[in-house]
């Protein structure tokens, strides 16, 4: 056998891009994921939405391959993840190092470590397939900026660019618009549309339920268990979201609507109009108790 | 007495000569190295590791077989021994290198105790004896030093992926388990390879402070290394020629020379450095990267 990496599989476009059968992982005593069946197919948009703990990282670093279930199987495109070298996975942004001494070029060119093999520098093309992610991510101008230097918006667009770089076919991204401000938000918004419409399957967890439900077609609300998933006026029912975030939650009639509040404490909470609800007065929105400012906080 | 004369006058001392080779050898190695141990805080791991590795030198050393041999068969039992610990029990990691760490040596000093020149012989070990390498310690520093070098350029990328996001190791396929003990490893193999220079209780310095002075400087992990190697080799030829005219002990003057060498670019670092930081106008934005 030649030098290299292990392979990639080939891929059966028929089958479910993402499927998770009776999916069950445990840490030490805590059950982190319980009896999880999913099936995404090819291309699909999900938005991953559930209080903190829910086991959100969890379920990413399963279909990554990172983690292997204590019960149940995976299989991206019809065999176990061990062997993909397909998926993208963007971390949250605060298990990174920031200060790291890498530039924006070198971390981009980590994406290409899987194909290039053991004992192998990266070649012409490598150095082309890095050049073209960060244009296509819009972040040429930034190639030998160290990571540290860039805004939280950059860095995200930077990871994106790791995922173009890889050629990843799924791309998991861990609360990529935590703590950004609303145009990177939407930047980083409108390039996950572009790899999602090149037929890379998306997966985003997130902490803005409006935001989820107004820009992803399907949702899928997490709390160890599946609760829901599915199309967001689906999924954001009262018993679903009852069922997922239990004791936070806080339903407020008011002579406007009905308010539906989260203050999961410590990273952001959550305030979301119900959407579906009968009533004619337009819907307030406003985040309850001081925890829920600290998620807001731009990042250092 | 001119500048040429105080450079080549410790030079027609051939133990001099080897001692200058052994001190610009290791001050290459130990910075390329340490830089994986600056960023993923493994100062503690290299020290304990150092320490531990006294049992098999003594034991080496009482049946005259070559030290590096003991020291390499302890560093990995330790390592071994602290991973298990950690593993199989509710303690963290650090508790199990501290508990490994202070056993070993308290065995080896144990069992050195037992010879009759003990104090000049754990001088030696503890402190180094650079002006005391033979030709044959200096082949073999080039030697192991060679084989840690190619290592690291054999496996730059990965260790750049596992060091800087291990997830992505994973995700990636790569042998990250394989590759972070072969690091470890590697650590292990260099402290053995500096040990003759400055000693089990200073090759730590060697290690840490010439990769953490260029943390501050630089802003890539190849030039950290660089910038690194080029401190550690300064640091010791210049503790070395202040050792010999001052007549001081030359590892504890390596150390101290590198150690100001940190001091400065901790004060004076561009752009980081906290008298910049004093000295810049408030609010006024952080410069661009000299890269």
């Amino acid at each position: 056998m030649s030098p290299g990496h292990k392979r990639a599989v080939q891929h059966d476009a028929a089958l479910p891009a993402i499927e998770l059968e009776n999916v069950s992982v445990r840490y030490e005593q805590a059950l982190a994921l319980e009896n999880i069946n999913l099936r995404l197919p090819r291309g699909a948009r999900v938005a991953v939405v559930g209080p903190n703990g829910a086991g959100k990282s969890t379920l990413f670093h399963v279909i990554a391959g990172v983690v292997r279930p204590t019960e149940g199987q995976v299989r991206i495109y019809g065999s176990g993840p061990g062997r993909h070298i397909c998926v993208g996975y963007v971390p949250q942004r605060k298990v990174i190092d920031w200060g790291f001494p890498v530039t924006v070029t070198d971390v981009v060119m980590m994406g290409r470590v899987g194909k290039m093999g053991f004992f192998r520098w990266p070649t012409r093309h490598d150095r082309e397939v890095v050049r073209a992610a960060l244009d296509e991510v819009g972040m040429s101008a930034f190639a030998d900026r160290q990571i540290g230097e860039l805004s939280g918006g950059q860095q995200q667009r930077v990871f994106l660019a790791r995922v173009l770089a890889q050629e990843a076919e799924l791309l998991l991204m861990d609360e990529p618009l935590t703590g950004l401000d609303m145009p990177s938000q939407e930047a980083i918004l409108s390039l996950i549309d572009r790899i999602q419409a090149q037929g890379v399957t998306v997966m985003v967890a997130s902490h803005d339920l409006n935001q989820a439900s107004e820009q992803f077609p399907a949702m899928l609300l997490l709390n160890r268990r599946l609760i829901a998933y599915g199309p967001p006026q689906q999924v954001l029912t009262t018993t679903n979201l009852l069922a997922a975030y239990g004791g936070h939650m806080h339903i407020v009639h008011t002579g406007e609507g009905e308010v539906m509040l989260a203050d999961t404490c410590c990273s952001g909470g959550t305030a979301l109009a119900l959407p579906s609800l009968d009533h004619a007065a337009a819907p307030v929105v406003q985040p309850v108790a001081q925890e829920t400012m600290q998620g807001m906080r731009p990042p250092r | 007495m001119d500048i040429l004369q105080l450079i080549s006058e410790p030079l027609t001392y051939p133990f001099m000569v080897r001692a200058l080779l052994a001190a610009i050898m290791v001050g290459v190695l130990c910075p390329v190295v340490g830089a994986y141990m600056v960023l993923k805080g493994l100062s503690f791991f290299g020290d304990a590791l150092a320490h531990a590795i006294l049992p098999g030198v003594v034991i080496t050393f009482l049946i005259g077989w070559p030290l590096a041999i003991g020291a390499l068969l302890a560093a990995l039992l330790a390592a071994l021994l602290i991973g298990v610990i950690s593993q199989r029990s509710n303690l963290q990691e650090d508790t199990a290198i501290g508990i490994v760490f202070a056993g070993a040596f308290a065995l080896g000093v144990a069992l050195l105790s037992t010879v009759s020149s003990f104090a000049v012989d754990l001088t030696h070990i503890l402190f180094g004896d650079v002006l005391g390498v033979s030709s044959t310690d200096l082949w073999v520093i080039l030697a192991l030093g060679s084989v840690v070098i190619g290592v690291i350029v054999l496996f730059y990328k990965e260790f750049l992926v596992l060091t800087f996001d291990p997830v992505l190791a994973l995700v990636l396929r790569l042998p990250a388990t394989a590759l972070r003990y072969l690091l470890l490893g590697l650590i292990a193999l260099t402290v053995v390879t500096s040990l003759q220079t400055v000693g089990i209780a200073l090759v730590l310095a060697m290690l840490v402070t010439p990769a953490a002075t260029a943390r501050l400087l630089t802003h890539r992990l190849l030039t950290m290394m660089a910038v690194g190697a080029v401190l550690g080799v300064a640091a010791n030829v210049i503790g070395l020629y202040i050792s010999y005219y001052l007549n001081i002990a030359s590892g504890p003057t390596m150390v101290l020379v590198a150690t100001a060498f940190f001091g400065a670019a901790f004060l004076f670092a561009p752009g980081r450095g906290v008298l910049w930081r004093m000295l810049r106008p408030i609010g006024a934005q952080a410069p661009a990267a000299p890269q």
